[in-house]
């Protein structure tokens, strides 16, 4: 035989044999994330323990895991799609990715504002953005509003992360929701204004200079806080709940939904059920400090000390409609 | 090139003309196996970029305006400094620093030689952030400044053009460093001790001798880290500058539009395009050919201050971008180790260095057929396709990653469609997810790094040198082995470590195409650094750090002999 021929007749065996061995088996659950590993693995395992069911996960960032479904088309592996931030969610469901679940066990465990009006996505754990300052420059007195840290007092004194980051863009186009464009631009403008120092890279980089004294007050998810304390209690940085008097904090949400061409929905839709419920919220959010979306479930000690507060019940998706005007807004206004 | 008649070294600076010449039991004609060879390569080149250049045949959409209104020119002036300020620094930084390991002698000098390439195994990511931790606002330096000086003392800010230059030279310079070198080792003294005996003196004979002389290789070193630094994104973000490249994510990930942010990668394609016309241009028609092995360098004895500032200074760089950043991660690592150590960090390491290691094999395999295939057949053609194969390194990484994916994504659901309507096979994406996708595109991306040192050391191999080999007998396998393989040795070597530590940086790639539950330092990395968790990260770039240190040791070993 010559070597032409063996070469063709060893093509021939692996066209024919991989495919046999990658039948693909029902039982578990593939799941595409854009939330950490290590923030995600411990509760997948532990649904593994519970019910015996193998969760299987690639974690990546949101714009290529979207990519990602859309070029595998309806032969992905995905059956849930798990990232953070309404927008990204919005923008998946916009794109035709994901599929509505009817689930009356979701409905109940998540308050209407937090979950796609269609059904599409769920959020899981709540993220609030708020105001952070430091206790020994600043009266909390003397803040109230977003809007209000652009005013002439906080001259020099303001720090903010940049504007790259989808949790501002989600902020300033809950802002557009609220107020207007016209409105929501002035206000970027006068925060960029009164920036202390260039925006930076993360939240923690806002806070550790709110710390060293570069700036008085800022803007973070409570979260990066919770965690900054849980290191460091002593930090001279403080939590003010912003917009109280008005609509309420801005949150947004980490969240999943089922893809569109899953192998196994069923099984997608028992693991979010499942991460809704009492015993999995605090499992989600304990690690990574932050709220979560079942009402019932109490949240971490630590972050229940900073008391209650009044949410903005704007459904999130809006921050995804209105998350392109956003952008274009803050590099109008200069915010870099 | 319509040079082609006068230099047909378009390619490289010393390229023999082989037409007609028989080596081996290969026939020369127009398609024989080299050529097909580099045709697949830049094929598979092409078709990641197609896929990206492609996004031309939707119109520009309203985001185009609003980029051009708004953003456009700052991030243009901003790549334009940044293009300017890392050619230039780490020109002169690498380019000094290897005359002065390679030529003369002063105290530590074999120590330096090989440890000012232990830089290589730092990602840019990983120096910009221990920077920025280092000398902000909040960081360690500036608290200690403000105690001292008091509160309104003026410091630098690291935050800025200057320190995203400074910071990105000093991960990038070992490409020039490297390179040069080895020119400078190569030529050897011979050609300043003439330049000297007819009245040069040494800084003269050094940019009227050397410098022309190893010009190729530096302007490749050059090349790299300037390619390098357009695709960056991981050490801009960190210190929140724009350029070209945050701009493509920030319409991909913001806007959502694969489309215009694949159309603004085209325009960088375009430019590093440009870049590699303009350093071909600058090596062209010359002919460099004395070959002297290091082994009969004599080097110029520094005395005095001069032997003082030479170590200084070469102290001063190794310090800056090797010693803090490590004695700054080591201190991370210690107050974060017990919280982010476990068994998972061996697997880790293990992927890591497997994937370095099948891709630094694959990349010096092709690199080296690709240089053959460019000595033989010294047409426009093969030239051009050897040129569009080196294309993939100036892409980021995430643009990249698509480029590679949506294709291969395609070729799966050919396959799957196809087993279902045929055999009604319910079948698993076969390409996607498997170590070889994964290698396949690290060749399209990481093939220029591996391909310029090869292609370096094939140009030492002149056709005289075949011709006397011929002459005595050798021909085929017997001369590659015993003629060729020791005199591209080098070159190979280099490229290997090169594309084995790059490798194990590289993410966005890694990120995309890597089966279930394949984590890696890079990736590890990743997780945390986006979250902002720096401290935490030092453990998994320690442990990278570490990993690419061995090569790059083993091999500076090797060349010092």
């Amino acid at each position: 035989m010559s070597k032409l021929r063996i070469a063709l007749l060893a093509v021939l065996v692996v066209l024919v044999g991989l495919p046999v061995a990658a039948v693909a088996q029902a039982q578990e659950v593939v799941v595409y994330s854009a939330r950490n590993e290590h923030l995600i693995r411990p509760v997948f395992e532990a649904y593994t323990r519970e019910t015996g069911v193998q969760v299987t996960f690639v974690t990546d960032r949101e714009g290529p895991l979207l990519q990602r479904l859309k070029s595998e088309g309806r032969n992905t592996r995905a059956d849930l799609l798990l990232t953070v931030d309404a927008g990204n969610l919005w923008h998946a469901a916009q794109e035709g990715l994901l599929q509505p679940v009817d689930s009356a066990v979701l409905a109940a465990n998540i308050p209407e504002h937090l979950r796609d009006p269609d059904n599409q996505w769920f959020g899981l754990s709540l993220r609030a953005r708020t105001i952070v300052y430091s206790p020994e420059r600043v009266n909390p007195e003397e803040l109230s509003t977003y809007a209000a840290l652009g005013e002439p007092q906080w001259k020099g004194r303001l720090l903010l992360r940049t504007s790259q980051k989808v949790y501002n863009q989600s902020l300033v186009a809950m802002l557009i929701a609220e107020r207007g464009v016209e409105e929501a631009e002035k206000i970027v403008r006068s925060w960029v204004d009164n920036l202390a120092a260039p925006p930076f890279a993360n939240d923690n980089a806002v806070m550790e200079a709110i710390a060293a004294g570069q700036g008085d007050v800022g803007i973070v998810n409570t979260y990066y806080l919770g965690r900054l304390l849980r290191d460091n209690p002593d930090l001279p940085v403080a939590l003010f709940w912003a917009d109280q008097e008005e609509s309420g904090v801005h949150v947004n949400v980490s969240g999943a939904g089922v893809t569109r061409h899953a192998r196994n929905p069923e099984g997608a839709i028992k693991l979010l059920e499942w991460m809704s419920s009492e015993a999995a919220q605090n499992l989600f959010v304990d690690a990574n400090r932050e709220y979560p979306v079942n009402p019932v479930v109490t949240p971490h000690p630590d972050v229940a000390a900073w008391g209650p507060f009044k949410q903005n019940p704007i459904n999130v998706a809006r921050a995804g409609e209105l998350q392109t005007q956003a952008i274009m807004l803050m590099d109008r206004a200069g915010y870099r | 090139m319509s040079d082609n008649k006068v230099s047909p070294t378009s390619i490289g600076p010393r390229r023999a003309p082989v037409k007609g010449v028989r080596t081996g039991p290969f026939q020369l004609r127009f398609w024989d196996g080299w050529r097909l060879f580099t045709l697949a390569v830049a094929l598979l080149v092409l078709v990641s970029l197609g896929v990206v250049c492609f996004s031309w045949l939707t119109p520009p959409a309203e985001i185009w305006q609003h980029l051009r209104q708004t953003l456009l020119a700052r991030l243009l002036l901003n790549t334009l400094w940044l293009v300017l300020g890392v050619g230039v620094l780490t020109l002169v930084l690498g380019v000094s620093l290897a005359w002065l390991t390679a030529t003369c002698e002063f105290p530590g000098r074999r120590f330096f030689s090989w440890s000012l390439l232990l830089p290589l195994a730092m990602p840019t990511y990983v120096l910009a952030f221990v920077f920025v931790g280092l000398l902000d606002f909040a960081g360690p330096v500036q608290t200690l400044w403000r105690e001292w000086f008091g509160r309104a003392a003026w410091f630098p800010p690291i935050r800025s053009t200057p320190g995203v230059i400074i910071v990105m030279s000093l991960a990038l310079y070992p490409y020039v460093y490297l390179l040069a070198k080895n020119a400078f080792q190569t030529q050897g003294r011979r050609a300043m001790e003439a330049a000297e005996s007819l009245g040069c003196g040494s800084w003269e004979g050094f940019f009227r001798v050397a410098l022309p002389m190893a010009r190729p290789w530096i302007a490749g070193g050059v090349l790299l880290a300037l390619m390098e630094a357009l695709a960056d994104f991981g050490a801009v973000s960190i210190f929140n500058y724009e350029t070209f490249t945050t701009a493509i994510y920030k319409a991909w990930f913001g806007f959502f539009s694969l489309t215009t942010a694949a159309q603004l990668a085209s325009l960088l394609v375009l430019l590093v395009f440009i870049l590699i016309v303009v350093e071909q241009r600058l090596r062209a028609r010359r002919r460099f050919s004395t070959a002297r092995s290091s082994a009969h360098i004599t080097r110029l004895t520094l005395r005095g201050w001069r032997a003082w500032a030479a170590a200084g200074f070469a102290g001063a760089v190794l310090l800056i971008a090797f010693g803090i950043p490590v004695f700054q991660l080591g201190v991370w690592t210690l107050s974060s180790f017990a919280a982010e150590f476990n068994v998972r960090y061996f697997a880790l390491l293990g992927r890591s260095v497997a994937l370095g290691l099948g891709a630094a094999v694959l990349i010096c395999s092709t690199a080296l057929v690709l240089s053959y295939a460019a000595r033989r057949h010294s047409d426009t053609f093969t030239h051009g396709l050897v040129r569009v194969a080196n294309l993939g390194y100036a892409l980021p990484g995430a643009v990249l990653a698509v480029g590679i994916f949506i294709p291969m994504a395609a070729l799966d659901n050919l396959l799957i469609n196809f087993g279902e309507t045929l055999f009604g096979w319910r079948l698993r994406p076969l390409l996607q997810g498997t170590v070889i996708i994964m290698l396949l595109a690290y060749l399209v991306r990481f093939l220029a790094p591996g391909f310029k040192p090869v292609d370096g050391a094939m140009h030492r191999v002149t056709p005289s040198i075949d011709e006397a080999a011929r002459l005595s007998g050798l021909r085929g396998v017997a001369l590659l082995g015993r003629i060729h393989l020791p005199m591209l040795r080098g070159g190979l070597l280099t490229a290997a470590t090169i594309v084995f530590v790059d490798v194990m940086k590289e993410m966005p790639i890694t990120l995309m195409t890597r089966p279930f539950g394949w984590e890696t330092l890079a990736v590890k990395i990743f997780e945390l650094t986006a979250e902002g968790e720096w401290e935490r990260a030092a453990l998994p770039a320690v442990a990278l750090v570490v990993a690419g240190l061995v090569p790059i040791i083993l091999f500076m070993r090797h060349s010092e002999r």
